[in-house]
């Protein structure tokens, strides 16, 4: 039992450093003098100036963050009433599609669902003519779908979990159901509701191929300005905005992790 | 107390929304069903069928790139579907060749996910509660951070003069470096690390489910630990690792990021040649063909993974 038990532990521990050893590079090489990847030229935060000097970058920073906070405010919306309806409401004639098609965009390879989406506006611009031409619009709605798709499937663990006998106590004491859910639900879920927020965001500001397809003129995001300067090679620059964003996403997830945990624990009591 | 307050000033806003429903003569039931379900109906299922109408028409240097499929003139109506674009990829061994590859890439990398990830789902699930919920955050965190910066991450450490091939150079393990970027070596490496997440946790969500008294019982018998995994841990962790090998391989299929990035001029993966086509070939209807194709590869793994979270919905 106990020889098993250092395999695993072993392994286990070996994975994470392969889960790691990437991200720590990046963020030790983001304080490196030299351009040389290899070389440790001594420590410097000057990638670190040319990167808020960029006004490339910056722009499509801007671009980026828009996106992603309007995109998942709708994928929220989505999200939830599509997780509800899933978890509470068990027999419906679209059942089966709906469900399909919550599930579907969570796997589709991204290429896919960019070139249908695209194809989709295109088609749609020619019969009712809009969305006028491509961009920050297209991106959004692009954005909003697939991330509904995730936010569903936290909301939805989080909804199966939850206690009933509050929301029965509330209809029996005569509430109507879209008051349970706005009074009981809703509040019980949230915490599901941020960490499923948090994720359509990041998702949003993290893609780069659906947001190639369905983009325009102007609407660069922050990933389409990063992969064309990454193809060009390795520049300490990116390793720089990379620190940054790991470090934003990292205090994200410890707030949501504690806010889920505070969740919980009011919950239990 | 402060509840109660909430209860008071809430009511009318819940009432109003029952209000609007009930105007326009929905029931709040079907309004509620109505609204996800046509959002992705017109923005994830309607494009497919675009995507089908546009392989079959034909390219044309206009705007959009293609040929309408039908024409209605002096009351006859031209229908011309083009199955000229589907017999175009069976000629070009290009095509043939970049799915088996991409299939190949994917199935691989999937079994190196799951070798990597096995264990460390089981040491997730064995943990006790505390640290468990670190490791756990550990897992997912990468997932939420910039999955292009990570990918590119691995350029500076595989590349010639890289971290791996300076470390090996340094130790005098090596004198010449070893090349690693731009082939299919790399590849796997990016897909194994970008997709390892996705099959640790239904991993997790299956192990930890996992009744404890029953490896107690076999060891009690006299299994060997080994014997026990075998028997009892493997088989009844099954529907994780089927779980997770489809949540990596399903999209390994299409990457076109990472083979990109990391592979090189002879990696021929589906998605990478579904983006030439439509970027620099400006070539849609191929484009399009190519999406058909690989869809219908992606089918049957796609019903399976329905199939087997709609089992699992169902146990829990």
């Amino acid at each position: 039992m106990k020889r098993r038990s250092l395999f695993i532990t072993i392994a286990g521990i070996l994975g994470f450093i392969f889960l790691y050893a990437p991200i720590v590079s990046l963020v030790i090489f983001s304080f490196n003098k030299s351009r040389l990847v290899t070389v440790w030229g001594g420590f410097s935060t000057k990638w670190y100036g040319e990167l808020l000097q960029d006004p490339q970058i910056l722009g499509a920073a801007w671009i980026s963050l828009q996106i992603a906070f309007i995109s998942a405010c709708l994928a929220i919306v989505i999200g939830t009433l599509a997780a509800f309806v899933l978890v509470r409401f068990k027999k419906f004639r679209t059942r089966t599609l709906l469900s399909g098609m919550i599930t579907a965009p969570l796997v589709m390879p991204e290429v896919i669902t960019g070139l249908s989406l695209l194809l989709l506006f295109v088609a749609m611009q020619g019969l009712i003519g809009w969305p006028v031409g491509r961009g920050i619009t297209t991106i959004i709605i692009s954005h909003a779908t697939f991330g509904a798709a995730y936010a569903a499937v936290i909301i939805q663990s989080r909804l199966v979990d939850m206690d009933l006998s509050i929301e029965e106590a509330a209809s029996d004491l005569g509430a109507k159901p879209i008051r349970v859910f706005f009074d009981i639900t809703l509040p019980t879920i949230t915490p599901a509701l941020i960490s499923g927020w948090l994720l359509a965001f990041t998702l949003s500001l993290d893609d780069l191929v659906i947001a190639s397809f369905v983009s325009g003129p102007g609407s660069s995001t922050l990933p389409m300005v990063i992969f064309s300067k990454v193809r060009l090679g390795v520049t300490p620059e990116i390793n720089a905005l990379a620190t940054i964003i790991i470090l934003i996403v990292s205090l994200g997830v410890i707030v949501a992790a504690l806010t889920m945990q505070k969740g919980n624990k009011q919950n239990v009591a | 107390m402060s509840d109660k307050k909430t209860f008071v000033d809430r009511m009318p806003f819940s009432q109003q929304i029952a209000g609007f429903f009930a105007r326009i003569g929905l029931s709040p039931r079907a309004m509620v069903i109505a609204i996800p379900t046509l959002w992705l109906l017109i923005f994830f299922l309607i494009p497919f069928v675009v995507v089908a109408k546009i392989s079959l028409s034909e390219a044309a240097i206009a705007r959009p790139p293609y040929l309408p499929l039908w024409e209605f003139k002096d009351g006859i109506l031209n229908v011309t579907l083009n199955i000229g674009n589907y017999i175009f990829l069976t000629e070009d061994p290009l095509y043939y060749s970049a799915f088996i590859e991409s299939i190949t890439i994917a199935g691989f990398s999937t079994f190196f996910a799951l070798l990597i990830g096995y264990p460390m789902a089981y040491m997730i699930a064995r943990a006790p509660d505390r640290t468990r919920n670190i490791l756990l955050m550990l897992v997912i965190l990468p997932f939420w951070s910039s999955f292009l910066l990570r990918v590119y991450a691995w350029i500076g450490i595989l590349k010639t003069k890289g971290l791996i091939n300076g470390a090996l150079m340094w130790l005098g393990i090596i004198d010449d470096p070893i090349v690693m970027m731009q082939t299919d070596f790399a590849v796997y490496v990016g897909i194994v690390y970008t997709y390892l997440p996705f099959m640790i946790l239904p991993l997790y969500a299956n192990l930890v489910k996992l009744d404890e008294s029953l490896l107690e019982a076999a060891s009690d018998l006299g299994a060997s630990p080994f014997m026990t995994f075998l028997t009892i841990t493997l088989p009844l962790s099954l529907p994780g690792i089927f779980a997770g090998s489809l949540l990596v391989f399903i999209p390994a299929v299409g990457e076109f990021v990472i083979p990109q990035l990391l592979g090189g001029p002879d990696t021929l993966m589906i998605g990478k040649i579904l983006w030439n086509e439509f970027f620099s070939n400006r070539d849609w209807p191929v484009a399009s063909a190519v999406a058909i194709a690989m869809l219908f590869v992606l089918v049957i793994p796609v019903m399976l993974l329905q199939k087997a979270q709609q089992a699992d919905g169902e146990q829990s």
